[in-house]
């Protein structure tokens, strides 16, 4: 890890790192509710949770603003909640239902929410890259003051879409920060067995960007890390890397049977857990009971999210007219 | 009225487009200091300065990037070089801008246009000669046009550019050089609608692209034999005018359908399948399909002659039809 000292203005106060903390709590809550809701096979299709890792999403979008965009991968629960989305429709699009953010349409790896800035988790391991990317083209074309930001992991980090978005940012100064979540494993396979160097970040330097590692399970480091690069972004210095170091403690989808993680490495990582290390963080400064009493609202708003969207409405299928391949066939097209 | 080439018409609406709307944006490989390879976007960089940028070979990212710039507020216009190329866009076509305008519903739309041009003859080879077809006009969520004449290349590309969905314009680089009139006010020409080239009572050629030539070219010569051929191009491969076919063939009875893609599982097909689900009882004989063979392009005159249809081809098909 590189240690870098942190500039005054790109701190969090200590009321936004305690926002950033409930939300992680609320990430961390609505994992474990969708894995009890898997279990008892109230869900369908896999899901892909972040436990451990939800500094990333939480630090970083907490160092945006609303109008800034930002993409995802399929584990990007984090980066729902740090932009803003309601659980209870987060859930509801998780669950299939007509309330969800899209109608039951997306699932949860798809979500999006255009006006929140929510520009979409994405499936496809590495198209939140140049996802992103476009999106700060067109803010740099329009004259528009926003700037955006691809999350996307180590597996991601291999594409040829990733150095090609990367090489096109650099080459034309747009305003993108690339915060690449480092969970160790691509599906079951280590980073090891993917990438000619363990260092991930010191490819900025092949495009002409800066770039730096940070602790991904430190929620004010991510936070400052990236309100550095979104500064530069929006100064018209162009894109900067960002190599978040951090550790993925479920396996890869509700539907991974593990036994290849080493019990070493998960003691390792969960000893620091970003929750646990943010918790210390704020009860030194606010005392145990002002956190203890933000944790239990954010548990309690999950569950009350989860039961209403269990009782929620499934979608009535309607047909998709942009899709129709006939003219004429129906109206509206 | 002004003769003008197919390129030139291109580079009339891209100009006119451009200059009507600031959030069209074009961008690829070589369009903007260089005029692109096929001169289509000539000048452009000049009248529009940043909004007119030349890309490295990035071809699978620039597809993406024009989904993405798409849903937040810019027009893109995005030249993919050759048809050949293609295949290296279809994870942002298939997975990206399909997905996202379904999924997220009326939250968004994606206005970016795709001009590539694809088609054989020219001796460029296996890479450079394909007509994908197919490939595009598969996706659900995409609109693809094929404009023949100059005017309707004004006129489709400029529908294309002001669709709120995303259209692949396929260009054929045997009619960049190609002259006809285009009306001083050619305005967009709607997408969805057909156009009869030529009218006719025997037999429907329903061609597309620079096949329409060639089916024009057969239906010279069936004249000779006394036979009316009705030339119908369909202009736009998807969404398909169903009912202008439907009209075609209850006229005729008979029907070639004719596209330069491969034919297997081709473009072709669905022509084919479209009349049988549409207009079955108004056939008198089944329905003769015509498209390149089922292999590479070859390089050599003799054997690429050998392999993409022409109107040889196209009239035989139409006798085999009515014997």
């Amino acid at each position: 890890m590189t240690p870098k000292p942190a500039l005054p203005h790109n701190s969090p106060s200590i009321d936004e790192h305690l926002e950033m903390h409930r939300r992680m709590v609320v990430t961390r809550e609505l994992e474990r509710q969708l894995g009890a809701l898997h279990k008892a096979g109230v869900t369908r299709g896999p899901i892909h949770r972040c436990d451990g890792q939800e500094a990333v999403g939480v630090g970083a979008t907490g160092a945006l603003e609303d109008r800034d965009c930002v993409t995802t991968t399929h584990r990007g629960h984090a980066v729902y909640i740090g932009k803003g989305l309601a659980p209870r429709r987060i859930l509801a699009e998780i669950l299939g239902r007509e309330t969800g953010y899209n109608g039951g349409r997306a699932g949860h790896m798809l979500i999006g929410s255009p006006v929140h800035g929510m520009m979409g988790g994405n499936a496809i391991v590495g198209a939140s890259i140049p996802a992103a990317t476009g999106m700060a083209l067109s803010a740099q074309v329009l004259g528009e003051d926003r700037i955006a930001l691809a999350t996307f992991g180590d597996g991601a980090a291999q594409t040829g879409i990733c150095h090609e978005s990367m090489n096109i940012a650099a080459l034309w100064k747009l305003p993108v920060v690339f915060l690449l979540e480092h969970n160790e494993y691509g599906l079951t396979a280590h980073a090891s067995t993917q990438s000619s160097v363990a260092d991930l970040y010191i490819r900025a330097a092949g495009h002409g960007m800066p770039g730096e590692q940070i602790d991904g399970n430190d929620v004010v480091a991510v936070f400052q890390a990236v309100a550095r690069a979104a500064a530069r972004a929006r100064r018209g210095d162009g894109p900067s890397l960002i190599e978040a170091r951090t550790y993925r403690m479920e396996g890869f989808s509700t539907s991974d049977v593990g036994g290849y993680q080493s019990d070493e490495d998960l003691a390792r990582w969960r000893a620091r857990d970003p929750i646990t290390l943010s918790r210390a963080v704020l009860v030194e400064a606010l005392g145990e009971d002002r956190v203890m009493d933000v944790e239990r609202a954010a548990a309690e708003t999950v569950a009350a999210a989860a039961e209403a969207a269990q009782a929620d409405p499934p979608p009535h299928f309607v047909p998709h007219a942009p899709s129709d391949p006939r003219a004429f066939a129906t109206e509206g097209r | 009225m002004a003769i003008m080439r197919y390129a030139e018409a291109l580079n009339a609406a891209l100009r006119e487009a451009m200059t009507a709307d600031p959030s069209v944006f074009l961008f690829g490989e070589d369009v903007a200091d260089y005029g692109g390879v096929f001169k289509v976007s000539r000048g452009l960089r000049e009248a529009f300065g940043d909004r007119v940028r030349d890309t490295p070979i990035s071809e699978q990212t620039l597809a993406a990037m024009a989904v993405s710039a798409s849903m937040t507020g810019l027009r893109p216009v995005l030249e993919i070089m050759y048809a050949d190329f293609m295949p290296l866009t279809l994870d942002a076509l298939v997975n990206q801008a399909s997905v996202y305008g379904y999924v997220w519903g009326d939250e968004i739309t994606l206005p970016f246009v795709i001009r590539t041009q694809g088609g054989g003859g020219l001796g460029t080879g296996a890479q450079h000669a394909k007509s994908l077809d197919s490939f595009v006009a598969h996706i659900p969520g995409l609109k693809v046009v094929a404009p023949v004449t100059p005017a309707d290349a004004k006129g489709l590309l400029l529908a294309a550019i002001q669709d709120p969905h995303p259209v692949i314009v396929l260009e054929h680089k045997r009619l960049y050089n190609t002259r006809a009139e285009v009306p001083d006010d050619q305005g967009p020409v709607p997408l969805g609608r057909a156009r009869v080239a030529r009218d006719g009572s025997d037999v429907s050629l329903i061609a597309t692209s620079r096949m329409v030539v060639e089916a024009e070219a057969a239906a010279d010569r069936l004249a000779e034999s006394g036979i009316s051929a009705e030339v119908l191009d369909l202009r736009t491969l998807r969404p398909l005018d169903v009912e202008a076919i439907v009209r075609s063939v209850a006229k005729t009875r008979h029907a070639v359908v004719i596209n330069e893609d491969w034919g297997f599982c081709g473009y072709a097909a669905e022509l084919s399948a479209t009349i049988m689900e549409h207009a079955f009882d108004d056939l008198d004989a089944p329905v003769e399909r015509v498209a390149t063979r089922d292999m590479p392009i070859p390089f050599a005159e003799s054997l690429e002659t050998a392999v993409i249809p022409d109107a040889d081809v196209i009239t035989a098909a139409a006798l085999r039809a009515l014997a």
